[in-house]
């Protein structure tokens, strides 16, 4: 793909070499289990077996005495040296009616599978988690709580024993009349759907080394987070520290994908236990831990109905959602509330009311997972959409032309509101010739043809389609400093946290467009605390959005520091100069340069003399560019589909995505970003169950269980790019990060319903794995 | 209980005293310092720790660094040349953006290394299989197949 949103750039659009990999594909890297320290002491938790009881005994003596082992310690030894002994991290919102905030290690009662209870320090981690398994522990096993719908029925048993009810939070998001749209609606089509997604599975687990320094009484945390500075701000709040006292640092993060922005019980622990012990003490994550306590997205039951008029036009959305919250607000309810937020986003619907209640229940709690709720608002809306279309007899593409918010409208000011009260404007964009694009790519128009070809072979294909808008680049910033050493090198530092996704290059990629077109000269600290005074962090597809346009602004503005100093250094105009690599040259005119580090050197000043140019001092412009508004991505997804009506196997022959995220910064970053979320939503739309047994026992606990997306099970995927460069934003960017994955369970569905519509079947879920299959072929055969 | 175990790892010669119970991926990792190979379920699924055990593919998390003694082994820091040059599918990966956060990346290496070493000019079917058993979060897998293709023509070229 060609730079078509910068024609003049060197290094903007361009498809420059990943500044990550050097280390990375030398086994190089540095990723936090990594990380030894001389006298590392290693943790291991005890977890509840339990999804609910109430502790009546913890022995911890037999551990204590075990070889190797330095300290078995609850919450009774933590409590003297803690601040608070909750979690305190819930998003504001009025709609909560439990305050929910997780304990740093359970005391009197367990309320999932996982939960932490105590923590054993020893010399090797084998050491400390033999020592765990002899804590003696007298559990009395309560009722649990194993699903969201019924935690909410009346007489229901709660999750909590000191809770009345299960209800954590409710809110309604509604605007309109939708009593008079229903009421004069020629149609109404009512579904009731239920949509599961599951955890974020990256490869790298979470991980933790903390390193205490008496001499200064610092502590150091590596963390495997996508959120160093939420981290620091709350170890430094529950251990009741002075932020110059604790330093969070990530190392090289191996995927985050949602979960690792969240702040764990664990962080607290280690932190603290080197602080109490003066030795550095490592935690790291393994995968049967990561099923069990690291968060997760999960069940949501909607029951939804629209109404339009003869032509399929909308009048009005409405309905209710259960969502499954798990045992404690990990992050708030920001999930269901995307949720209910995604599903209108890409139509115009003049009257909406969706009713969500957040279900208290005895499971790992919920906080977002890529795509974070997304996914099911999008799968609710287009399950709808398909449902309109077959019973008022139109196309499925036709229903949704009729509905998508046109290119004329943008941009668009809809009625809905972000999660911090802000309106939901549409900036930029075309639907529906975003929706033509996925349509002739994948050749709907000839669909029939090869599905009656097929049908003739007593082969079942089938095509679906679904439309997603996504808002990216969640502010209110980020922070960049780029900084010209007196070598001539280019530092750039920002709160950003990379996890994979290229964040070095991309920032080395913006501010070598300005400062010497060479990405080599430019080094990028990334997730550190001590780096950057101020940081938010990755998480809401937010970091080419924001930090890119600080480092963009920054870069602007140490440009024109660098050329009017050089341009008086020269004797020359500003206009003459250009900076390549690490020189500013008097462009046409060989030998006529100075260095970048000489640049620096002479801002810096010398005792007595005047700095040049009358600048002020030093070679740095620090930024935090301010974007309330969110950056709306949209795209389409068609997916073409063989099911197996023996077996039940569904074979996705293509999936065409066509996408507009604004100018693309790196087009092969963007493609990466959207083939790994695509391949998630694959796995969303057919493979990835979190199985719970009906006393919240988790059965799906291993990856040979819980099935991930392989090589294999991956389809011919075309990507098709549009660029309706968004104009909040210097660089016009959108974010990618999540958008893979939205749309894919809705059209994974739609051409499964599509294939199997000579059975009647009606598909109201995902996943659908191939029992799932044959039951909607044949509900009989499938008992 | 230790015991001393005497193996030739990336073409030295190595010694040390290992617990008997830990693994040849931990063995690797934290006796000896080489911590390119990576865990990411301890349960042989992900793939991640793969290394070559005279050759052969095998998960260094289902193995006993006891397992290893008196045999020889190539971890991710093996691959590349004496003076540094990296594998050709060290290359590839690098040139067709095969990787992301990079943590599965050694895995794969590893993996195709052994693969392309007994088929030489593999479809793109066939590696889409060779690789199935090493999971990757971040790419959906196509630039890392790209990869091997590409490596595969490298390596067979005169």
């Amino acid at each position: 793909m060609t730079a078509a949103g910068w024609p003049e750039a060197r290094m903007l659009g361009r498809d420059v070499r990943r500044r990550e990999d050097a280390a990375l594909i030398r086994g190089r890297a540095r990723f936090v289990d990594d990380i030894t320290a001389p006298g590392m002491l290693h943790a291991a938790f005890l977890r509840s077996p339990h999804a609910h009881a109430r502790i009546t005994g913890i022995d911890v003596a037999p551990a204590r005495g075990m070889p190797g082992v330095h300290a078995v310690l609850t919450l009774a030894d933590l409590r003297p040296h803690l601040a608070d002994t909750r979690l305190r991290v819930a998003l504001p919102s009025p709609a909560y009616r439990l305050d929910l905030h997780r304990p740093v290690l359970a005391e009197t009662e367990v309320v999932h599978v996982g939960e932490a209870i105590a923590v054993v320090l020893a010399d090797s981690r084998a050491l400390a988690e033999d020592a765990a398994q002899a804590i003696g522990m007298a559990y009395a096993p309560l009722p649990a709580i194993a699903d969201g719908v019924a935690a909410l029925a009346p007489g229901a048993a709660t999750a909590h024993a000191d809770q009345k009810h299960n209800l954590a939070a409710e809110m309604v998001l509604a605007y309109g009349d939708v009593e008079a749209a229903f009421a004069g609606a020629a149609h109404r089509f009512r579904q009731a759907l239920h949509i599961h997604r599951g955890g974020s599975h990256s490869i790298e687990c979470r991980g933790l080394v903390a390193i205490h320094d008496p001499l200064e009484d610092r502590l150091t945390l590596w963390d495997s987070t996508q959120t160093p500075h939420a981290a620091r701000r709350l170890v430094c709040d529950m251990l009741g520290l002075d932020e110059a006292r604790v330093r969070v640092v990530t190392p090289d993060v191996g995927g985050g994908f949602g979960p690792k922005l969240i702040f764990y019980p664990e962080e607290v622990v280690v932190a603290l236990a080197a602080r109490l012990f003066g030795r550095p003490v490592k935690w790291i994550e393994d995968r049967a831990e990561h099923f069990v306590a690291t968060t997760q997205e999960r069940d949501q039951a909607w029951d939804v109905e629209l109404a339009t008029d003869a032509q399929g036009h909308i009048l009005g959305l409405r309905g209710s959602l259960v969502h499954d919250h798990g045992a404690w607000t990990a992050r708030g309810i920001n999930v269901p509330q995307g949720a209910v937020s995604a599903m209108p986003l890409a139509y115009l619907v003049p009257a909406f009311r969706m009713e969500v209640q957040v279900a208290v229940t005895n499971k790992v709690p919920v906080t977002p997972v890529r795509g974070a709720g997304q996914p099911q608002g999008v799968f609710a809306m287009e399950r709808l959409l398909d449902r309109a279309a077959r019973e008022l007899g139109i196309g499925r593409d036709e229903i949704r032309r009729r509905n998508l918010v046109p290119g004329e409208r943008m941009p668009h000011a809809t009625p809905l509101r972000t999660r911090g009260g802000m309106q939901v404007v549409l900036d930029s964009g075309d639907y529906p010739a975003c929706q033509q694009l996925a349509l002739d790519a994948a050749c709907w128009a000839d669909f029939p043809a090869r599905q009656a070809a097929a049908r003739a072979q007593g082969r079942y294909l089938g095509i679906g389609l679904a439309n997603y808008v996504e808002g990216t680049g969640r502010g209110p910033y980020e922070h960049v400093a780029v900084r010209v050493e007196p070598s001539g090198r280019i530092t750039v530092a920002t709160g950003a946290a990379a996890m994979g996704q290229g964040t070095h290059t991309m920032l080395s990629q913006i501010v070598a467009e300005q400062l010497g077109f060479d990405m080599e000269n430019i080094a990028v600290v990334s997730g550190d605390t001590a780096a950057a005074p101020l940081g938010i962090g990755g998480s809401n597809s937010r970091q080419a959005v924001l930090a890119g346009s600080s480092a963009h602004v920054a870069a602007l503005r140490l440009r024109e520091k660098i050329l009017r100093v050089a341009a008086e250094m020269m004797e020359t105009a500003v206009e003459d100069l250009e900076i390549e690599g690490r020189d500013v040259r008097v462009k046409g005119v060989p030998g006529m340069c100075r260095s970048l580090g000489e640049i620096a050197r002479a801002t810096a000043g010398l005792p007595g003399f005047a700095l040049p140019a009358g600048l002020g001092p030093g070679l740095s412009a620090t930024e935090e560019v301010v974007i309330d508004g969110m950056a709306y991505a949209n795209g389409s997804a068609v997916a073409e589909v063989e099911v197996d009506v023996e077996t039940g196997a569904v074979t996705i022959i293509g999936l065409v995505f066509a996408h507009d995220c604004g100018r693309a910064l790196q087009p092969r970053l963007v493609e990466g970003q959207l083939m790994g979320g695509i391949a998630q939503g694959i796995g969303n739309a057919l493979f990835e169950l979190m199985r719970y047994d009906e006393n919240a026992q988790p059965i799906s606990t291993t990856l040979a269980d819980y099935l991930l997306v392989t090589a294999t099970e991956m389809p011919p995927v075309r990507i098709v790019h549009m660029e309706s460069p968004s104009p909040l934003n210097p660089l016009g960017i959108k974010g990618v990060g999540e958008a893979g994955t939205i749309p894919i369970p809705a059209a994974i569905a739609s051409a499964i319903e599509d294939a199997l519509a000579p059975f009647g079947v009606r598909v109201a879920q995902v996943p659908l794995s191939p029992v799932d299959v044959l039951a909607l072929i044949d509900p009989e055969a499938a008992r | 209980m230790n015991r001393r175990i005497r193996l030739t790892v990336n073409g030295a010669a190595r010694e040390a005293e290992t617990p008997v119970r830990q693994n040849l991926a931990d063995f690797l990792r934290f006796t000896l310092g080489l911590t390119g190979t990576h865990l990411g379920c301890e349960h042989g699924v992900c793939g991640a720790c793969t290394v070559l055990l005279d050759g052969q593919a095998v998960r260094a998390c289902l193995l006993l660094a006891v397992q290893a003694d008196g045999q020889a082994v190539t971890t991710v820091e093996g691959l590349a040349g004496p003076d540094g040059t990296l594998h050709p599918l060290q290359q590839a990966f690098c040139d067709h953006h095969g990787l992301q956060c990079g943590f599965c990346t050694p895995g794969l290496l590893t993996t195709l290394v052994a693969f392309l070493r007994e088929v030489p000019d593999p479809s793109e079917a066939e590696i889409r299989i060779a690789i199935s058993g090493n999971l990757c979060r971040c790419t959906g897998y196509d630039t890392i197949v790209a990869a091997a293709l590409d490596a595969a023509a490298r390596m067979r070229a005169p």
